[in-house]
């Protein structure tokens, strides 16, 4: 307990992606993840790093595609409508195979929308927002503890597969302080023998965006893309069970729609109404199979976003049993009220 | 113990380190805090306000609209929050700059001359912890006294420490009145 700190969300996620050892971080302002930027501004020349306050979203994302070809650890941050405006850089740098780690503190859309928290950008986010058969590995933290540890397994991820990962939050959990302990680095070196690095002594390493030929090259480049898709989805799967061990009832939700699930199920329990929580934490890939499983034992299986569905959709390909799938959801910067998934659940008894 | 705070007031009247200044006390007893400021298009002059929740239990919303505990530093605060509180719920208000009653009988009301106690130990920017003290004297099991003295160290920026007993002298005081 001694050694918890009090800090915003967004705090977090910037002290985090320091100890993981990121040094160049580019971004455009905008709320509700503003503290981002404002704390890479203070921290990352106190450690030699370098902030830099970009002249839109686009062009930060691709000072990120170019500091990470060069070998480096590069973030960029920014929410929902501000991710829309990276999209091509994300699909440049994922046809690239270079790793960065983007955040997305998701606000009320579509368009500028409003500046609460949401989960509207889901399909963005897992179904790719760009252009191309590639793939983004999404990390959907529910707490500021998680948000900094997983912001430190995002760079890891990324380097380990070469490939953009997006650390998904929402305004609320940007905006929330909560006590939480400063993760350590994992001490892990990824070599980077393709960065650009200025070929002295060495023949020059090429990081290409355009393949002209498919037969022989395009084509073929995406069967590699698809073969490091194919590992992640069998390595990297990550999800949370909450009483899930007998429960009748399985709540679906990440986030912050999963804390609000989280509390309805403890006063569902006091009821004893065996109510549990399946919360995945990597968007993509997505936990199917396990969510497969646990609902195979279930009578009802609820999905609570913070959107009028979108991860349903996902929990539908896992359940594969549409009779047993119910949706609840509030959007444009509303929050899920627990006394409503209560009420809900209640219902399917009957 | 579980406990929804909205602390509400003009800005500049420190509410959200108010609110701080709770969960940095109430962490140091093991509780789950939660702290979220109400962001956006707020209008000048007024209500800026926190969202603070404090409890034995892991924390599901950090947003409370509903709140178990209103403190309102000025009039357009108590406007706002009283019809949204709680059946039974406590509603602590700046008598200093409040000149109305709360409309409300199914709450708890307690009026604290906030500015006044403050600009009496020597500063009229101490109104948040009269508040604050008065608040602990009524809720004892949210924190203790001791912990939201010691917790001025971290939630008071470097700059404004040398406030500090001032602002050790406002909660004591405001923590002493019976009424």
């Amino acid at each position: 307990m001694s050694d918890q700190i009090l800090m915003k969300g967004n705090e977090a996620v910037g002290e985090a992606a320091i100890i993981a050892g990121c040094r160049y971080y580019f971004a455009y302002p905008i709320t509700p993840q503003n503290e981002i930027p404002a704390y890479m501004a203070k921290r990352l020349p106190e450690v030699g790093g370098t902030f830099l306050q970009a002249e839109s979203e686009l062009a930060a994302i691709n000072m990120v595609f170019g500091a990470s070809a060069a070998g480096a650890r590069a973030m960029t941050s920014s929410s929902s409508p501000g991710i829309s405006l990276k999209q091509e850089g994300i699909s440049y740098i994922a046809g690239a195979e270079l790793p960065c780690v983007i955040v997305d503190m998701m606000r009320g859309g579509p368009g500028l929308g409003n500046i609460a928290g949401s989960q509207a950008d889901y399909f963005q986010a897992t179904r790719g927002g760009g252009n191309g058969d590639y793939r983004v590995l999404v990390i959907a933290p529910a707490s500021v503890q998680e948000l900094a540890d997983m912001t430190v397994k995002a760079f890891d991820l990324a380097d380990q597969y070469s490939i953009p990962v997006m650390i998904l939050g929402d305004g609320f959990l940007g905006q929330m302080s909560e006590p939480f302990t400063l993760p350590k680095p994992s001490g892990k070196n990824f070599k980077k023998p393709w960065a650009l690095t200025g070929a002295k002594g060495r023949k020059p390493n090429i990081i290409a965006s355009m393949r002209l030929t498919p037969e022989d090259l395009l084509e073929k480049h995406n069967l590699k893309l698809q073969k490091t898709y194919q590992e992640i989805e069998a390595n990297e799967v990550m999800y949370e069970s909450y009483l899930l061990d007998d429960a009748e009832y399985v709540i679906v939700a990440y986030g912050t729609s999963a804390r609000i699930s989280r509390s309805a199920i403890t006063e569902l329990r006091k009821e004893g109404i065996k109510a549990g929580l399946f919360r995945p934490l990597t968007l993509w890939p997505y936990p199917y199979k396990e969510l497969k499983a646990v609902s195979e034992r279930a009578k009802k299986v609820l999905t609570v976003e913070m959107s009028l569905g979108q991860m349903v959709e996902d929990v539908r390909l896992a359940v594969q049993d549409d009779a047993k799938i119910d949706f609840y959801g509030r959007t444009g910067g509303m929050l899920p009220v627990s006394e409503e998934i209560i009420r809900k659940v209640r219902s399917y008894g009957g | 113990m579980h406990e929804e705070i909205i602390v509400a007031g003009f800005g500049g009247q420190g509410v959200i380190m108010a609110g701080k200044l709770l969960c940095l006390a109430a962490m140091k007893e093991g509780k789950h805090v939660s702290h979220i400021p109400s962001y956006g298009a707020e209008m000048r002059g007024g209500t800026a306000n926190c969202s603070v929740v404090i409890s034995d239990n892991p924390i599901g919303s950090p947003v409370v609209p509903h709140p178990t505990i209103v403190v309102a530093m000025n009039g357009p605060s108590m406007r706002k929050f009283e019809p949204r509180l709680k059946k039974g719920g406590l509603l602590l208000y700046n008598s200093s700059l409040i000149d109305f009653k709360p409309e409300r009988d199914d709450i708890e009301v307690i009026a604290i001359k906030a500015n006044d106690i403050a600009e009496d130990e020597g500063s009229k920017m101490a109104a948040n912890m009269a508040a604050i003290g008065r608040l602990q004297a009524v809720k004892p099991e949210l924190v203790s006294l001791d912990n939201i003295i010691d917790a001025l160290k971290i939630a008071v920026s470097k700059r404004n420490q040398k406030h500090n007993e001032v602002n050790i002298k406002v909660l004591k005081r405001a923590n002493s009145i019976t009424a």
